[in-house]
């Protein structure tokens, strides 16, 4: 019953982005446990901050010679509002995270090791340039890191 | 000696060739920055000293990179020089090459040598990651791990007997774990050297107390204070073979710097200890490694 609400729910496409197949939807999704207490969402600058890292990641990355192929004909809107809930989901920000699986969300883009560090560079420099501290940056980058294994194509 | 070489060789290519990655399209670069370490004076990927479990070059398992070093030691009584290269393949083995130079300047006077008189040795390594991603496993305890073997030639063999060393020709094996704690922006190494070498190699292996394969310990740890830059220390253990000089460990602070891409600088304060019977060569260490 949960499910197919959870299927119903989805049906009803956010502004501005592609309709998607009905899927299960959870927390774990996100492949990330969340951080406890506010430090790290106050590294990032909170919710604002987190927004604005995410959509200069997704600036950045769609003009990446090394993997902007890879994202074209990908939906644009959906990543940003995606990548802007897991982030904030991991940062313990308060949000929920409703796309798919990482091993779904990433199937067929044939992503390698290199595209991935391509990616870690981008995020580097968007939370750079948020002015995020570096500890912190890397204690982010830690619980990301191990969706490497999920997002590579094997 | 030299089959224990060419055996590991043959084996790392077969794993190589039998692994998925090596089918597809080659690939230039991916490895994120510091995470391929810098060259040890014996062509390896590693700090300035200690070997580390990384595989030389850029590379991911989809490419092929390299690096090439130029290392120079001063010490208050000797320069220690070393050139090489190394070759990674997919990001599962290493080659690697080091010719290194070893001047006793005034001390060759000394010790009845001739000034300036120079030891040398050419390394030749081979590595292998068995398991583990150093930089993407962070949810797991497991490091990576590399085996490798050296082979070391070393030029004066005349000199080398004449004070006690056995051979002139050395094959260490080395077992490696690295471990960047990326939480901690901690990078992690440890190494065990089963070797017989007399100052790495360059006063010979084994001597007149001791010609048996000995254990030693290669750690390293350092900060990632930028992305670009590493702050750490290296403690190397060694033999101690030979009667007429005893030989201790040898301890470095460094900093890394990969000020481009490619290139990447190491300036190190290190402490060699006594080198045949000269005592206290602290000194600095400074090396340039270009990597593709």
């Amino acid at each position: 019953m949960v499910l197919l609400a959870l299927a119903l729910a989805l049906q009803t496409t956010p502004p501005g982005e592609d309709p998607v197949d009905p899927y299960p939807h959870s927390n774990a999704n996100a492949g990330a446990t969340p951080f406890k207490g506010s430090a790290m969402l106050a590294a990032f600058h909170g919710r604002a901050g987190v927004d604005r890292i995410a959509d200069d990641l997704v600036t950045r990355i769609v003009i990446d010679p090394r993997i902007a192929d890879i994202l074209k004909g990908q939906d644009e809107v959906r990543l940003r509002r995606l990548l802007k809930e897991q982030f904030c989901y991991i940062l313990n920000g308060g949000c929920g995270y409703s796309g798919r699986t990482m091993r779904e969300g990433h199937k067929n883009l044939g992503l390698q090791t290199a595209d991935v560090g391509a990616l870690v560079e981008d995020l580097q420099a968007a939370m750079r340039k948020e002015g995020v501290p570096f500890a912190a940056q890397n204690r982010f980058l830690a619980k990301l890191a191990p969706i490497k294994r999920d997002a590579v194509e094997r | 000696m030299f089959r224990h070489f060419q055996a590991l060789v043959v084996c790392a290519l077969a794993l190589l060739c039998a692994s998925p990655a090596f089918a597809g399209e080659l690939r230039q670069g991916g490895k994120l920055m510091l995470t391929s370490g810098v060259s040890t004076v014996e062509g390896s990927a590693g700090g300035g000293l200690a070997t580390w479990a990384l595989i030389a070059g850029n590379e991911t398992d989809a490419g092929i990179g390299g690096s090439a070093h130029a290392t120079i030691v001063a010490l208050p009584d000797f320069d220690l020089k070393s050139v090489g290269g190394a070759i990674g393949l997919h990001n599962r083995v290493e080659f690697s090459y080091a010719h290194q130079s070893f001047d006793t300047r005034r001390a060759g006077a000394t010790l009845g040598l001739g000034r300036n008189f120079t030891f040398g040795q050419d390394v030749f390594g081979a590595k292998l990651r068995v398991i583990g991603d150093a930089v993407y496993d962070q949810d797991r305890v497991l490091p990576q791990i590399s085996i490798g073997v050296q082979y070391h030639r070393a030029t004066k063999s005349a000199i080398i007997a004449a004070v006690g060393g056995k051979h002139a020709q050395g094959t260490d094996f080395l077992l490696s774990a690295s471990k960047v704690v990326l939480a901690r922006s901690l990078v992690l190494g440890a190494t065990v050297r089963f070797t017989k070498a007399n100052q790495f190699g360059l006063l010979g292996f084994g001597g007149d107390r001791s010609d048996a394969y000995h254990a030693e310990f290669e750690g390293s740890a350092g900060l990632l204070v930028s992305r670009r830059l590493l702050l750490g220390a290296e403690i190397r253990t060694k033999p101690d073979n030979l009667g007429f000089a005893r030989e201790r460990k040898a301890v470095d602070a460094f900093a890394a710097w990969q000020f481009e891409r490619h290139l990447t600088v190491t300036a190190a304060y290190a402490d060699l200890g006594s080198i045949a019977t000269f005592k206290r060569q602290r000194g600095a260490f400074l090396s340039l490694q270009a990597s593709f």
